[in-house]
């Protein structure tokens, strides 16, 4: 950890504190009678809203997450040098293009 | 009362693949756990091979591991750690072992120097003496730091030291804090970016254990906190 | 060998520390198949209906109160450091700690009663 990895790892923690947050309010709202599809979809599609929301907590978890990998494969897992960024870059990549798929699929129209 | 009472003693010997040898050793009054190892080094075996040298809580040679937990041993009385009759006494962990209740401590000062741990000169004897007032923020702020006795409690007691062995550890940045906070220190921006590199301050997780463990009732996590601060604002700045 | 110090891992702030960080490689592990599970909606509705009725089985449930207790102390302990690595320096960060865990319990707890 370097002062650059961990100011975009506090940096994209402030920002989802109240995305979480939101999340939480979303999940307890959205469970009130059971989960459909239908009911989803209705809140999420064309919602520019909703897509700025999650477009940002996708990116901010994704940075975040790699991030925090990165430092336990190498504290736990001796993972060093170019491994340790492999690692990381994979993780934070993969995350990031699963998370936009995920909004593709219940954001587009 | 105590004269009469013996303790069992296991004491690490040898090196890294050494083990435990137990001694029986006589209760005495006010007796340390470094009087202890003494006794043991003096009556019965005089190979064991230990550190110390003021025994009154200054010099910082003296530090061990007692029942898993690292203690400076001139101070610590051996009734206060002994249980059920038994105390086990082994080097400070996170450094190699040399002998018994030896390690090397010579990464643990390497890593004071890779901090920036010494004081930068930027006068000359032609310049007026600089005053300080005890009072100044920065000046209160190095004196709540300043007392480490270089012990390595902390670096034995933490974890991010035993996971990291690229980091300098709690006592390193404990000192570079209180050059932080020195007005008369020239070296400031080198300092700060040796801090902010990789191992750095930033590498620490706050577990507390180096606050927990200090013998001298300081607060590495603390001085850590200001310099992750300080060294932010300076990257922030375009400094680093 | 046993003289490798133990004693400061029963102290409450290497645990909140520990809880920290175990709670974030769990979310980690997460993220991807919950991103996975919201793509399904790509194929259609249908597709994510089905996924959806096998989530109200009591077992999944459990699993979801427990992510949200994940996911709730995560904040809250995440905030704290944030707040420890801010802010002039303050004591008190192991009843901090604590309210942070009983908090989040408290928040699945909800959601779990809620959601049953």
């Amino acid at each position: 950890m370097n002062v650059r990895l961990y100011l975009l790892q506090r940096a994209t923690a402030a920002i989802m504190v109240p995305l979480v947050l939101g999340h939480l309010a979303v999940i307890y709202y959205a469970t009130r009678g059971g989960l459909t599809a239908a009911d989803i979809l209705a809140r999420t599609r064309g919602s520019i809203g909703w897509g700025a929301f999650y477009g940002l907590f996708v990116l901010a978890a994704a940075i975040h997450g790699a991030i925090g990998v990165r430092t336990i494969a190498s504290e736990w897992a001796g993972l060093r040098g170019g491994k340790l960024d492999l690692l990381m870059w994979s993780f934070g990549l993969t995350l990031a293009a699963l998370g936009l798929r995920a909004m593709a699929a219940v954001l587009l129209p | 009362m105590a004269m009469a009472m013996a303790i069992e003693v296991s004491i690490w010997r040898g090196r890294a693949n050494g083990r435990y040898q137990t001694f029986t050793v006589p209760l005495d009054q006010s007796q340390t756990v470094l009087d202890v190892v003494t006794w043991v080094q003096r009556k019965l075996d005089p190979t064991l091979a230990y550190r110390f040298a003021c025994r009154v809580g200054m010099c910082g040679s003296c530090a061990m591991t007692v029942n898993g937990r690292p203690r400076w041993t001139c101070r610590t009385h051996i009734s206060k750690v002994v249980e059920a009759g038994r105390v086990e006494i082994g080097p400070l962990a996170n450094m190699p072992i040399i002998k018994d209740l030896v390690c090397d401590m010579a990464e643990f000062f390497a890593k004071w120097q890779r901090a920036k741990g010494a004081f930068a000169p930027g006068k000359s004897r032609h310049d007026p003496i600089e005053r300080i007032s005890p009072a100044a923020a920065e000046r209160v702020a190095a004196d709540a730091a300043i007392e480490c006795i270089n012990c390595a409690v902390c670096y034995a007691a933490c974890d991010t030291v035993r996971w990291n062995e690229n980091y300098l550890g709690p006592a390193a940045l404990n000192r570079a804090w209180t050059l932080v906070n020195d007005v008369r220190d020239a070296g400031q921006r080198e300092r700060l970016a040796a801090l902010a590199a990789d191992g750095g301050c930033h590498a620490c997780h706050s577990h507390h254990s180096c606050q927990e463990h200090c013998p001298k009732a300081l607060s590495p996590v603390r001085s850590i906190a200001g310099l992750k601060r300080r060294s932010l604002e300076a990257y922030v700045r375009g400094e680093l | 060998m046993k003289s490798h110090t133990t004693a400061h891992r029963k102290s409450g702030l290497w645990i909140a520390a520990m809880v920290h960080r175990l709670s974030g490689l769990a979310l980690a592990c997460f993220l991807p198949l919950h991103f996975l599970a919201l793509g399904l909606a790509i194929d259609g509705e249908a597709q994510l209906d089905r996924f959806l009725a096998w989530t109200a089985n009591p077992w999944v449930k459990l699993a979801e109160t427990t992510l949200v207790f994940l996911l709730t102390v995560h904040l809250l302990g995440g905030v704290r450091v944030l707040l420890l690595e801010t802010l002039p320096w303050r004591e008190g960060h192991k009843q901090l700690a604590t309210a942070a865990v009983a908090a989040a319990a408290l928040a699945a707890i909800a959601f779990l009663v809620r959601a049953a």
